[in-house]
């Protein structure tokens, strides 16, 4: 039994899937749809390492780590910005930020 | 090969698993937790696919660093978690519409497989022996991307600055160093010389 190229994109397609779907189910809480995003960019970096190694390219690896360095920058904006907006308002629901609202 | 088969199910299920367990836990802190184990299985995925590195970056950088900030923001945010799961299972079903929908639009496109490389690959892996995986990236990445590493540098400059600025704040009534105050005393204001009669004191 050879695990090849198909098996990592299928666990990279299901992990981006659960991603997508975590956002859906939890619309409320910020700090859950930011792990969500982070599922998601960890499903793009396995596929990017999954064809790197297939195609003995290893370029798909230095974008993997650009990627990563992205995602930890977007973290950690987007945890600073949650934390000034409970500063500010006291919750952080989503449907209660509203503030660019007309 | 039948042993790397067993490691790659064993840590695929576990991914997929705590990445459900992440989207589904009740508590955010447990969120966090499954999304720490969720990354040592991916790095584990890039351990068996022969990228080292990345994979120990993934630990450092993601366990060590982001998954500790998710877990500082959570645990010092007072949130009511009771009224973010009101309506938990609103969404289910377009979610799971359009979660389903995309899963099997990327398992079309895998299928359309097999994938070659192109006649003018960028940088060719030096493959085993020849040197090691970091070794190889590092001569990729400081030669050919080296402005695109420099420009990484300067996105994660931006993003410690902004995050600071964001959550900086000055409180009123706190008494603090004021530096311009004390380098700029000047000895014939701060010091008075007074001459003392001897046995009697200032008086």
């Amino acid at each position: 039994m050879i695990i090849g190229l198909g098996h990592y994109l299928t666990v990279g397609a299901i992990l981006f899937t659960l991603g997508v779907f975590g956002i859906f189910l939890n619309r409320k809480n910020v700090i859950t749809i930011l792990m969500s995003v982070e599922l998601m960019l960890l499903a793009v970096n396995i596929n990017l390492v999954a064809f790197s190694t297939h195609l003995h390219d290893l370029v798909g690896q230095i974008f993997a780590m650009f990627v990563l360095t992205v995602a930890a920058a977007e973290a950690a904006i987007g945890l600073a910005i949650v934390v000034a907006f409970f500063r500010n308002r006291g919750t952080i629901a989503v449907e209660d930020i509203n503030e660019l609202k007309g | 090969m039948v042993v790397h088969a067993i490691v790659f199910y064993v840590f695929a299920v576990v991914l997929i698993a705590s990445a459900l367990m992440v989207i589904s836990a009740r508590n955010p802190v447990h969120s966090v937790l499954w999304l720490i184990l969720g990354f040592f299985n991916g790095a584990g995925l890039f351990l068996l696919m022969g990228a080292e590195f990345l994979a120990m970056v993934l630990v450092i950088v993601y366990v060590g660093a982001v998954a500790v900030l998710f877990l500082f923001v959570v645990m010092m945010l007072n949130v009511n978690v009771a009224r973010l799961r009101q309506g938990f299972l609103d969404y289910l079903p377009i979610g799971a519409g359009v979660g389903l929908v995309l899963l099997g639009e990327l398992l079309l496109a895998f299928g359309a497989g097999p994938f070659h490389a192109p006649s003018s690959a960028g940088a060719p892996d030096p493959g085993m022996g020849a040197a090691t995986n970091t070794e190889a990236i590092g001569q990729v990445l400081y030669t050919d991307y080296v402005y695109l590493f420099q420009g990484a540098g300067i996105v994660l400059l931006i993003g410690m600055v902004g995050s600071i600025l964001l959550t900086l704040r000055h409180r009123p009534g706190v008494r603090r160093q004021d530096v311009h105050d004390q380098t700029h005393r000047d000895p014939r204001t701060a010091v008075t010389l007074k001459k003392v009669p001897t046995g009697e004191g200032l008086g």
